[in-house]
């Protein structure tokens, strides 16, 4: 792969893997609450694993590297995030056949948001990690095609998406996963499997904003540039939020 | 003949359910796959893959699954797997015992096996 590619994946697995480590007992806690209390355990697991990996990752061209990620999430993280993290990104990978640009990760974004639809089953509202997803991937489509905007800039609005998402599935009920086994005790608990969607646009976010500040000499953090989204027709979105004061909104 | 994978979050649940269905057909082939990839409660499609190849002799399998993630991971482990395989949409317990009578019998194809795990679904315990 181009050096720039290889960079800038090993760059994303890094920050990562550090934020998945930081946030494994909170992802662990939310999923306490309407799961199997093992989402953060198995993707901190999943993302060492990918991290043991990067010297292999750096010989290979982008898409295999993606894929290769891919595979390693299914192997070692297990549960639902395996098949829903791993399965989508390694039958996305394929997108990137001719690299990294605009048109490319846009392709990848909408492959990954159908192979994890598809897998899941699960739809816009059913309190997963779609909630996240389809947001975010729709924002990002709708910035490129038809605002124009810079693939940084898009993807920041993207992430602002997510984030109003992941906000938007603390007052629902499940109909997926296990949460969908407890009824009513979902409600007012965040998903876990969008969070941590959540937490990984982020730092894809920061990876970009890093390597194409390279160039502009700019220095705007995830949050900065996120505060700048448009989240006026979201209710109940609070895009500044600390993750635990949402929460504690919907617990009482 | 066709075989069965029985995937389970827990590797006793789904050996238990093995064992239960090869009292009522010893001679077919019956693999148990459970737990995720550290042993804890979960599924890997990895070692479903590895029971598909366990469980094919020649005709292909019938997948009996539990909970959410054992049908994601099956399914991926179906698509990455050689062996020609179904998932059946049936109780696993339940499933399980019928496809493995029937399988037992000289006719059961991979289709006729699925068909009778799933036609578990409707029954009636009271």
């Amino acid at each position: 792969m181009s050096e720039s590619d290889t960079e800038a994946l090993l760059d994303a697995i890094e920050r990562i893997d550090e934020r998945l480590h930081d946030e494994q007992d909170y992802l662990t806690e939310l999923d306490s609450r309407i799961g199997d209390a093992d989402h953060g355990n198995n993707l901190a697991r999943g993302i060492s694993a990918v991290s043991e990996k990067r010297d292999d990752l750096a010989e290979m061209a982008l898409d295999e590297a993606v894929k290769t990620v891919g595979t390693t999430l299914v192997s070692e993280v297990g549960g639902a995030a395996g098949p829903l993290y791993g399965g989508s990104i390694m039958s996305a990978s394929q997108e990137l056949d001719g690299g990294l640009d605009a048109e490319s990760a846009l392709a990848f974004a909408e492959a990954y948001r159908e192979k994890l639809t598809e897998r899941g089953g699960a739809r816009p509202g059913d309190k997963t990690m779609v909630d996240a997803v389809t947001p975010a991937v729709h924002t990002f489509q709708r910035a490129i095609e038809e605002d124009d905007l810079p693939p940084v800039d898009a993807l920041a609005k993207a992430v602002d998406a997510a984030r109003r998402g992941v906000a938007y599935t603390v007052p629902l009920r499940a109909s997926k996963g296990r949460a969908s086994y407890l009824g009513l005790r979902a409600v007012g608990h965040r998903d876990p499997g969008a969070t941590s969607t959540l937490f990984v646009l982020e730092e894809l976010l920061a990876t970009a904003e890093a390597h194409a500040g390279e160039a502009s000499a700019t220095d705007a953090s995830a949050d900065d540039a996120v505060a700048h989204g448009d989240s006026a027709d979201v209710d109940g979105a609070n895009p500044g939020d600390e993750h635990g004061e949402t929460d504690d909104a919907g617990d009482a | 003949m066709v075989g069965l994978l029985v995937v389970s979050h827990s590797g006793k649940a789904a050996a238990g359910i093995v064992e239960i269905a090869a009292e009522m057909a010893s001679d077919v082939s019956l693999v148990a796959v459970g737990g995720d990839p550290d042993g804890g409660i979960g599924t890997d499609a990895d070692a479903i893959a590895a029971g598909l190849d366990e469980a094919d002799d020649g005709e292909g399998v019938v997948v009996l699954v539990d909970l959410g993630s054992a049908t994601m991971n099956a399914e991926l482990a179906v698509e990455m797997a050689e062996t020609d395989a179904v998932l059946a949409d049936a109780p696993v317990l339940e499933g399980t015992v019928n496809a493995a009578v029937h399988a037992a019998g000289s006719k059961a194809t991979l289709d006729s096996t699925r068909d009778a795990a799933e036609e578990a679904r409707g029954m009636s315990k009271l």
